[in-house]
């Protein structure tokens, strides 16, 4: 048991000597709830509409104010021609135009109906489609004050309740996305490059010759990792519940429980990894190229996994980050208890085993 | 200018020989071309639906049938209490309740008026603001419709109708993948040549190669040359690859501006990140420290792209981060050039900017590359 | 009078509070072979990599080749030759490919390439291992593919940082019959070794102990100076006393 922590000592020795290192361990996990929390955001904010005026009249000239006032559009330009709509989309300084043709009022006071054209750059799909449904309430909203006049029978109105987040914040969806890919990447990065490092070295060899299980020896590698990734999430959880306001209902010794279980699966990763390149180079390449964007496409937090093809959302299965995420959610915001989450711990549970299993018998082999 | 030949003729030879990176660079990226633009996709559809129906009347069988009839929703649920469709939600087997009083349809007739409530998990806040537009829509609509059904239209004076055509240009069907393969493209080449050139570098350092370089009478900055050249043919291919044929191919993109427009900003955009590359592995001792810096920035640079997320959304500062990060003019260029066939006035500032980058990086490194120490 | 090829004067390296080098002042003449010896940790390297334009000193002033180390290291280098401790050839290109590699570094023509490609490989009896990933080669022959590369460019001055670490007996004899051959060929030689009984084979000697010089002669000389056998017993006398212990 000594033996244990002298090797576990020599390691933290390792950990906290390379500075550059620790940026990464700790400064990226800070840096992404900064972003996260104050930059990134579905929302389109600033967009520049363009409005194309035939009609100048009364109903034109109020919608027109409407858009005006509205906090997610500002009008760029007040253009006269439609042919100058597509050169300042290609310019990409703006993103949607609106067009009255001529007579829009009379149309709509003696026919009771008229028609606005709205042209979206589409180029990017997710704001042609947002900037058009803000467009389109501003005008049912100028529709409704035309008509408030008459009282409409059989009315069905909704009553809405938002759930575990009724003000909308982003934080309760991404911070425990965060936390998950943080965990996930840093653990799996830094185990397999300190354990391949070693082997590149040649000081592996020394530690095997000791009179100590070998596998306890790379063991103790993760063991740093562990510790330094608890203080992590602790950071994150700090930063989000009092610099995002993010609520945290459950119980916080689940909680970490469960984020223990999570660490260890990750890091087991890490140790397979290690286990199948010699090249500490191509470990480390394999961990940040191979496993970068696939984690943070398929944990969730950042594009639902329910849109995605079947194939992808099986692929999205085997990605330990992705069932952490919904533990994390649903202890967090929801504040379940075990009973609801059990399926997703033994899934955790599972991969850990596996991932330790092949471990071990790849690094038994080589021992041979 | 010989010395360069040997050089490039030593540096192509060791990334082909070497195994285990060749996969890393060419496989990759391909394989991640082809999963993540299906991946990223913010189209809300298949939202699960819970329906609590205390009436079981004619027109809560209507409603429910138009909400699965747009496509949008998937019922998940039909039960007769809140507390089932609320444990649902608690298992993530829904994300929105619909719960329809008793006496519904006859209270609707009798009163004139008549209320639905609508329980939506909010965690996902877009998701959920979206799904209850298009709830509240389908709604709205079915009211239309059951009151056309009552009473002919004559009776009441016919609220004016605003009617919203939109066309979408440059991308009519919203195809995702236009928007996000570009993107994903520039992601894919500046990790690999960000990385792979500082990987390369130090580990020239480590294993003491350099020494010997160092003791030779070769220019530094023939030697800068000589590791900057391969990584940029590469990074070249790649983009190629990516664009022209996995691109092409697949997804159906072709490209509507000038390409030789693209490619000229694609080669000082390489020698900006290159240069970025070097000046990370001036700094580092160990590969493990180049890979954690670049790393570090790499994430930084995905993020504040506007790749994933608009950058006009963003606040001032951020917005001042995002102008710093070189990925944030090449994904605008490719998504202006490739989708909409902007030409060089339009990016004029881009190509400034990218170039300023190129000769900033690639300076400093040089500076820094000390042969003598 | 000889020619001074190698020339310090009170050179002086310091890290900061740490002097690694302290005033050593010496001269190397043309042709001969000259022992740079010492502990670890005394200097030797540090010392060297003066002396090959790798580093700048502190202070003193030092010439190789005629060349100043301040302010005329890159011509130092086109005429100097150097084996560092750490094995510097590249592990994944084959002989030839690094043979060619280095010879066109140094601006050698492609003629003049193939010519010395011949020579080399003659000299080391390599060819059948022209295609062989260097990497796969046995130690003793990367050690002397590694010094035979080093002279390629027929400089004034090779050096050479403990060149025969961890190789066997007979393989070490070949390596010196090599260097016996360069400075036939009028190559001076500047090695620093551990190995005493390779004390013997140098021109003359020089001992450094805690970043200073202290002893410089023909190996007969130093024997008699300090009443010793053999080297071995000279370094004994001179390095016990020695404070540092690592380089």
């Amino acid at each position: 048991m000594k033996q244990f922590i002298t090797f576990i000592r020599k390691e933290f020795y390792h950990v906290f000597r390379d500075q550059k290192t620790l940026l990464l361990l700790f400064g990226l996990p800070i840096a992404q709830i900064v972003l996260f929390g104050f930059a990134l955001s579905n929302e389109i904010k600033n967009a520049n509409l363009v409005v194309c005026d035939y009609a100048r009249d009364d109903a034109s000239q109020c919608i027109i104010q409407k858009l005006s006032v509205n906090q997610n559009m500002q009008i760029e330009k007040v253009l006269l021609s439609h042919t100058q709509i597509e050169a300042a989309f290609k310019t990409g300084k703006v993103k949607i135009a609106i067009v009255f043709p001529a007579g829009f009022n009379a149309s709509l006071q003696h026919f009771h109906t008229a028609t606005l054209q709205v042209i979206a750059d589409a180029s990017d799909p997710n704001t042609a489609t947002t900037l058009t449904n803000y467009i389109s309430n501003i005008v049912k909203e100028y529709q409704q004050e035309i008509t408030r006049l008459t009282p409409m029978p059989l009315q069905v109105t909704t009553q809405v309740r938002m759930l575990y987040n009724p003000e909308l914040k982003g934080a309760t969806n991404f911070v425990p996305g965060v936390m998950a890919l943080v965990l996930l990447l840093v653990c799996v990065l830094m185990t397999s490059a300190s354990i391949v490092r070693e082997k590149e070295k040649g000081t592996m060899e020394l530690l095997l010759v000791s009179p100590f299980n070998p596998f306890l020896v790379i063991v103790s590698k993760a063991v740093p990792y562990f510790a330094l990734s608890l203080v992590n999430l602790t950071v994150i959880l700090l930063l989000s519940v009092f610099l995002l306001d993010m609520p945290f209902h459950g119980s916080l010794l689940l909680f970490y429980a469960e984020s223990s279980l999570f660490i260890i699966t990750a890091l087991s990763l890490g140790l397979l990894i290690s286990n199948s390149t010699s090249s500490l180079q191509s470990a480390m390449l394999i961990s940040l190229m191979g496993m970068l964007v696939p984690a943070m496409l398929f944990t969730g937090f950042m594009f639902p996994i329910e849109n995605m093809p079947m194939p992808l959302q099986w692929i999205s299965q085997l990605i330990p980050s992705k069932w952490y995420y919904t533990i994390a959610k649903a202890i967090m915001i929801k504040g379940l208890g075990i009973a609801a989450i059990w399926k997703e711990t033994l899934v955790l549970l599972g991969m850990t085993t596996g991932l330790l299993l092949v471990s071990l018998k790849k690094f038994n082999i080589r021992l041979q | 200018m010989r010395t360069i030949q040997f050089l490039l003729a030593k540096e192509f030879r060791q990334i082909f020989r070497n195994r285990a990176l060749l996969p890393v660079i060419f496989v990759v990226p391909v394989i991640q071309l082809l999963i993540m633009p299906l991946a990223a996709n913010y189209e809300v559809k298949n939202i699960n639906l819970s329906v609590v129906d205390h009436d079981h009347s004619s027109y809560s069988r209507q409603l429910i049938a138009s909400i699965t009839a747009s496509g949008y929703f998937r019922l998940a649920g039909y039960n007769n209490g809140f507390t089932a469709s609320l444990q649902e939600v608690e298992t993530d087997k829904a994300d929105i309740i619909l719960e329809i009083p008793a006496g519904f349809e006859k209270n609707l007739v009798r009163e004139n008026k008549q209320s639905l409530f609508i329980a939506i998990n909010a965690i996902n806040g877009t998701k959920a603001g979206l799904g209850g537009n298009y709830l509240g829509a389908i709604i709205s609509n079915f009211n239309n419709s059951i009151r056309l059904h009552w009473q002919a239209p004559a009776r009441w004076q016919p609220a004016p109708v605003i009617e919203l055509r939109s066309s979408n240009w440059f991308n009519t069907y919203l195809y995702y993948p236009f928007f996000m393969v570009p993107g994903i493209l520039v992601v894919l080449v500046t990790m690999v040549c960000t990385y792979m050139c500082s990987l390369n570098i130090v580990k020239e350092k480590e294993i003491g190669t350099i020494e010997q370089i160092n003791v030779t009478p070769i220019k530094k900055y023939h030697f800068i040359l000589g590791k900057l050249i391969p990584f940029w043919v590469i990074g070249m291919f790649i983009f190629t690859a990516g664009l022209l044929l996995v691109g092409r191919l697949v997804y159906g993109i072709v490209p509507v501006g000038s390409l030789l427009l693209l490619y000229a900003f694609l080669s000082l955009y390489l020698i900006a990140l290159l240069g970025l590359g070097l000046l990370i592995s001036t700094y580092a001792d160990s590969q493990q420290q180049a890979m954690s810096v670049a790393f570090f920035f790499i994430m930084i640079f995905l993020l504040m792209s506007g790749l994933f997320t608009p950058i006009e959304s963003m606040p001032g500062w951020a917005r001042t981060i995002a102008a710093c990060n070189p990925v944030t003019y090449f994904i605008d260029v490719m998504r202006m050039v490739v989708l909409k066939g902007s030409s060089f006035t339009d990016i004029r500032v881009h190509f400034l900017v990218i170039a300023g980058f190129a000769l900033l990086f690639n300076s400093w490194a040089v500076l820094n590359y000390k042969k003598t120490s | 009078m000889k020619e001074v090829v190698i020339n310090t004067n009170r050179l002086t390296k310091k890290f900061g509070s740490f002097t690694a080098v302290s005033n050593i002042s010496f001269d190397v003449y043309a042709g001969e072979i000259f022992g740079f010896l010492g502990a670890n940790g005394a200097g030797k390297t540090t010392a060297m990599r003066m002396l090959c334009g790798l580093s700048i000193p502190s202070s003193g002033t030092a010439s190789v080749a005629g060349f100043d180390v301040y302010k005329e290291t890159e011509k130092i280098k086109r005429n100097i030759g150097y084996m560092s401790q750490k094995f510097s050839l590249y592990e994944d290109l084959t002989v030839l490919e690094n043979i060619r590699f280095f010879a066109g570094i140094y601006g050698l023509r492609n003629t003049a390439i193939k010519q010395k490609t011949d020579q080399l490989v003659q000299q080391l009896g390599m060819q059948k291992e022209l295609n062989t990933l260097v990497g796969a080669l046995p130690p003793g022959w990367k050690q002397k593919l590694a010094f035979s590369v080093a002279i390629l460019h027929d400089p004034k001055i090779v050096f050479l940082d403990e060149p025969t670490g961890g190789v066997d007996p007979v393989t070490r004899r070949q390596f010196w019959d090599l260097i016996y051959a360069a400075s036939a060929a009028s190559i001076t030689i500047f090695v620093t070794t551990h190995y005493m009984d390779e004390a013997e084979y140098c021109d003359r000697i020089s001992m450094m102990v805690d970043g200073e010089v202290k002893a410089l002669d023909s190996p007969s000389q130093l024997k008699k100076q300090y009443k010793a056998a053999s080297m071995d017993d000279v370094f004994f006398e001179l390095a016990r006393g020695a404070k540092r212990s690592a380089d």
